[in-house]
């Protein structure tokens, strides 16, 4: 398929940016000043969780193994994001240069794109890119003449959500059910086939080769002290203009309400399904790893809508989409599923309503990984948030049990 | 890369932090503080693990001391100082002094909903279950002060029961996921029959395209019922039938017993696992109304004879006649998980399998023909019952070729569970039972039987005969006290060499099968242990590949970990410690008894003279104590 490339405009990755450029710089330094200049940076994972990439990749390249891999995590299956289908169809350099740039530094020969089942249409467009970059010698063997030897091949996901956790992931990789490793070990020391594996989101490889370019202080300016750089935000939702948007961390859901051309809001849902819901109050709140934080998910809700639906949509999203290894998170979702559905016909005690979201709270401690712990979120925020609409069901004759 | 990396298709093997070889090295040991006491444990120890060594209980329920490491019930969840969420203990390495609490409010109030969402799915009621008073679900449910089904309980079950093989009965609505069956079946064994399938909610442990567990490549070896924490996996019980049949005043209920459940049937009755209950058994078992009792060790004598002959008759076709077609190394058939597992995986080796019938098998056609015979009693009234450590002897009996004596040579296998349940249900105490001996016309047999029950008793037995029977020597010239230490023990794969330099005179019993034993002068006989199908398998791809065991001449395999004594009929739990007890109860008796060798069993000359007057492998004894296999493949069950 032929991508016609509207030319976007941001501050940080949709900047001005020439394909291969962060490779040709990143050959001619030493590792550890691309380390130091990650850590300069303060860039966090952009899949959602936040985890420092300079870490990351500092565990990985003081791990000693004869061969390590670097994963692009491609699975983007949280509801509500498509900013890595942007990134991806639009901006590929930025991804496959971070890439090059992760192997570069961290030690690996091999990087691996995992890409989301559903984004099969791709392949095409991405293979033939990684093709001319083997053609102008910015991957394959002896890169740049500089004797550093990387590659990249793409491996398709099956359409499971929890295979944007990463050791479900590399699981999934290799030939077995997607189901969460237990941690430690880290797959920065034991990963992929047993190998160091660095396991890094579109996103956030993209603001690698921005910052290998432009420094870590450039990278610095923007965003807050503790959420540097910019973000992209996939907007979904009630609003004029959805779409993908490249805003400074520290936005307030307000400006961003604003830009987006949204009105009468009651709701907003930040980070997807396993996010949290933001009620009018809290509006006010900046998306930053220290208020607010996002893998990059945004659906607005306005006046209209049904709160107890939408809840009622997300949990049996993970009903569905858990793994159904561990307990709190197979049976939990369940229960808490079974709990809407009580409140839709005005059966629910509040009694029962606080059991389950003290359920909610031990599933975020006790699940075995990222999909247990975050799904009771938007359970809890919206029972809490929004108990006027339980009471629209008829909950209230239960008032008081 | 190194073979460690890969893993079985589907393996649930996690990768683990391995622990150093050296624990005093620098760097060997980490301190942590568990329950603000500071302790030092080996590098790579898990929570579980150094709580454990510390008197500090955590309960637990996927994880199980032979199994790999899971992690999936949480039920061992720990507070870690500085991390946000709650660790699993047992999947947790201590890699750095981290600060560990294992009883917070937040640590007790996550276990609680973790039993109660157990509970929420767990259909059925206890006093109607099969694992009633020995069920860790259950035991939980107590120690966590369970009063009510706080997330609600399943009223209608939501799946049907598979009674479809004739050894495991599978009721998954008891299932809780923990997932144990599966990593028994794939990593334990690497059969692979169970596996979880579906996905979030709906996810089950089940067979290939759900087929019933009869219609699937499973071997029936019941590890997966030692291992299953609640009564999701339980063996086919036939006690009620055996009940009727006791009942019945017109039959005739004879019972043989096997020298596992003797060695472990105390368990059962609360004492500590290595006490052997044999005599006291019998008296029970006469109490409960079986009209005799017998012993499976002396078929496990004849199986030595017949066997060995059978070997011998194979190594003088290969060695003396220096035919090439002949089958070696001739593998032992005494396990029917083996069986089904080599004609399952690799039928096209049918033909090493000794063709000697199991003991229990041997022993049923013989009661239904020689003892019919000889007590004047009409074969179709003889009910004749099992008592073995195994599910697979239930598959076992119920196979049709098993029909020599021209009825169902064996009636019905009994666990050693399910005895105990009979015994208990008839009102008696076994330990307190006063001993008696075995009855007539079998009698008490030799110790070289009794030791079958552990891995490498048959083929300690098969030594003890076959130097004797070879060299004219005393087996206790060669191995001190006739013990074959060699074989013994709970390695996985263990391999003897033993150089014949001498040759005696061949005995009589055998003499109108070869005529000397000079061909057997100078050969090193090569012999290999096998237990746990899993090392089978290993054993079978060397074979497969021209490797050191295709050398061999005689392999015995078994198909439980440990042999017989860890069956899958045996007493819940289990683990090595147990089973290692229950194997120093085996050889214990075996020391303590007079006749230690299958050949010098007074009862087995008699047989020969009296009934099976052709000898071994003779026409009546192939009648009646040989078989056939079928080359199953993956696509009969």
């Amino acid at each position: 398929m032929t991508i016609t490339k509207t030319k976007r405009t941001g501050s940080v990755i949709f900047s001005e940016y020439k394909s291969g450029e962060s490779i040709k710089k990143a050959l001619s330094l030493k590792r550890d000043d691309i380390l130091f200049e990650m850590r300069t940076s303060k860039l966090k994972g952009r899949g959602g969780a936040g985890f420092p990439t300079a870490t990351k990749w500092m565990l990985a390249a003081a791990s000693i193994s004869k061969e390590k891999f670097v994963i692009c995590n491609a699975d983007e299956g949280e509801p509500g994001t498509f900013k890595d289908r942007v990134l991806l169809l639009e901006y590929p350099e930025l991804v496959m240069d971070g890439m090059v740039v992760a192997g570069y530094t961290i030690g690996a020969e091999k990087g691996i794109i995992y890409l989301r089942g559903e984004y099969e249409y791709m392949i095409q467009s991405l293979e033939d890119y990684l093709e001319n970059m083997r053609r102008e010698n910015l991957l394959g063997n002896n890169i740049l003449q500089t004797g550093f030897n990387f590659d990249v091949s793409i491996r398709m996901g099956s359409g499971a959500y929890v295979c944007g956790e990463e050791t479900a992931l590399i699981e999934s990789l290799e030939g077995q059910r997607g189901e969460a490793r237990n941690k430690p070990p880290y797959p920065v020391n034991t990963g992929f086939l047993g190998r160091p594996t660095i396991v890094n989101n579109v996103e956030t490889l993209c603001a690698v080769s921005h910052i290998v370019v432009k420094g870590g202080e450039w990278f610095k300016t923007y965003g807050t002290d503790k959420s540097t750089g910019s973000k992209l935000f996939s907007i979904s939702g009630d609003c004029k203009y959805p779409g993908v948007y490249e805003l400074p961390w520290g936005t307030s859901i307000n400006e961003l309400l604003d830009k987006v051309g949204a009105s009468h809001t009651k709701a907003v849902q930040v980070g997807g399904a396993s996010g949290i819901c933001l009620s009018k109050n809290e509006f006010d709140r900046k998306l930053s790893f220290e208020d607010v934080p996002t893998g990059g998910s945004i659906m607005i809700f306005n006046e209209t809508r049904d709160m107890i639906k939408i809840l009622k949509n997300y949990m049996e999203f993970f009903v569905e989409e858990s793994c159904g290894q561990c307990t709190p998170c197979r049976i939990g979702n369940k229960k808490l599923l079974e709990g809407v559905k009580m409140i839709e016909e005005g059966t629910i005690t509040y009694s029962y309503l606080k059991s389950l979201r003290e359920l909610g709270h031990t599933m975020q401690v006790a699940s075995k990984c990222g999909l247990g712990q975050s799904s009771p979120n938007s359970f809890i925020s919206i029972t809490e948030k929004f108990k006027d609409e339980i009471f629209r069901y008829g909950n209230g004759g239960n008032n008081g049990k | 890369m190194e073979n460690k990396d890969f893993r079985a298709p589907l393996s649930q093997k996690a990768h683990t932090v391995e622990k150093p070889a050296e624990p005093n090295q620098i760097g060997g040991t980490v301190s942590v503080e568990i329950n603000e006491k500071k302790i030092s444990v080996p590098l790579g120890t898990t929570i579980l693990e150094a709580c454990r060594q510390n008197q500090i209980h955590i309960p637990t329920l996927c994880y199980h001391d032979d199994l790999c490491i899971a992690g999936v019930c949480r039920i061992c969840v720990v507070e870690v100082e500085g991390m946000r969420t709650l660790q699993a203990s047992c999947a947790f390495p201590i890699t750095a002094p981290i600060k560990i609490k294992t009883s917070t409010s937040l640590v007790r109030k996550a276990r609680r909903d973790i039993i109660d969402l157990m509970l929420s799915e767990h259909y059925g009621e206890c006093y109607s279950c099969v694992k009633n008073g020995n069920c860790e679900l259950q035991n939980l449910a107590k120690e966590y002060g369970v009063d009510s089904y706080k997330f609600g309980h399943v009223k209608e079950p939501l799946f049907e029961i598979d009674e479809s093989s004739y050894s495991v009965v599978r009721d998954m609505t008891k299932c809780i996921m923990c997932k144990r069956c599966v990593r028994t079946c794939i990593d334990l064994q690497e059969v692979g029959v169970l596996e979880a399938v579906g996905r979030g909610h709906e996810t089950h442990i089940s067979t290939f395209m759900d087929k019933p567990l009869g219609e699937v490549i499973c071997i029936n070896c019941g590890q997966c019922i030692n291992r299953c924490p609640t009564g999701a996996l339980h063996a086919q019980d036939p006690s009620d039938v055996v009940w009727s049949a006791i009942d019945d005043p017109n039959k005739h209920v004879v019972i043989q017993t096997a020298p596992s459940p003797r060695a472990a049937i105390g368990e059962e009755f609360g004492l500590e696992a290595g006490h052997s209950l044999t005599q006291e058994l019998n008296t029970a078992l006469k109490r409960i109304g079986f009209d005799a009792v017998f012993d499976t060790n002396f078929t496990a004598d004849l199986t030595i004879i017949e066997e060995g002959t059978e070997l011998i008759l194979r190594l003088y076709k290969a060695l003396a006649e220096n035919d090439k077609s002949v089958a070696l190394p001739q593998f032992t058939s005494c396990s029917p998980g083996w069986v089904k597992y080599l004609e399952h995986f690799f039928p096209e080796y049918i033909n090493n399998l000794s063709s000697a019938k199991s003991p229990q098998q041997m022993f049923g056609a013989l009661i239904k023909t020689f003892y019919a015979e000889k007590s004047g009693i009409n074969p179709e009234d003889i009910v004749s019952v099992a008592v073995m450590p195994c599910s697979a002897k239930k598959f076992e009996c119920n196979r049709p070729e098993m029909q020599d004596s021209g009825y169902k040579d064996v009636d019905f296998g009994l666990t050693t569970r399910e005895l105990a349940k009979m015994i208990r249900e008839a009102g008696i105490y076994l330990p307190e039972m006063p001993k008696t001996h075995f009855d007539s016309p079998f009698g008490d047999a030799s110790g070289a039987g009794l030791i079958f029950g552990a891995t490498g008793g048959v083929m300690e037995a098969a030594i003890r005969t076959i130097i004797e029977f070879v060299t004219g020597d005393k087996t206790e010239d060669v191995f001190e006290n006739a013990n074959v230490i060699p074989v013994r023990g709970f390695d996985g794969i263990k391999y003897l060499e033993i150089p014949i330099t001498e040759v005696g005179e061949v005995p009589d019993l055998i003499k109108h099968l070869i005529p000397d034993w000079n061909w057997l002068k100078g050969v090193t006989i090569k012999a290999a242990v096998v237990h746990g199908t899993a090392n089978a398998k290993k054993v079978m791809e060397d074979i497969i590949a021209g490797g050191k065991f295709s050398g061999c001449h005689f392999i015995e395999f078994m198909a439980c970990p440990g042999g017989c004594l860890g069956g899958g009929g045996q007493p819940i739990p289990t683990n090595e410690e147990i089973r290692k007890k229950r194997a120093q109860a085996i050889y214990a008796e075996d020391e303590s008894l007079e006749i230690r060798k299958s050949h010098e069993n007074p009862n087995i000359v008699r047989i020969y003279k009296e009934y099976l007057k052709d000898g071994p492998c003779g026409h009546k004894s192939h009648k009646l104590l040989h078989t056939q296999y079928i080359k199953r493949g993956k696509y009969i069950a």
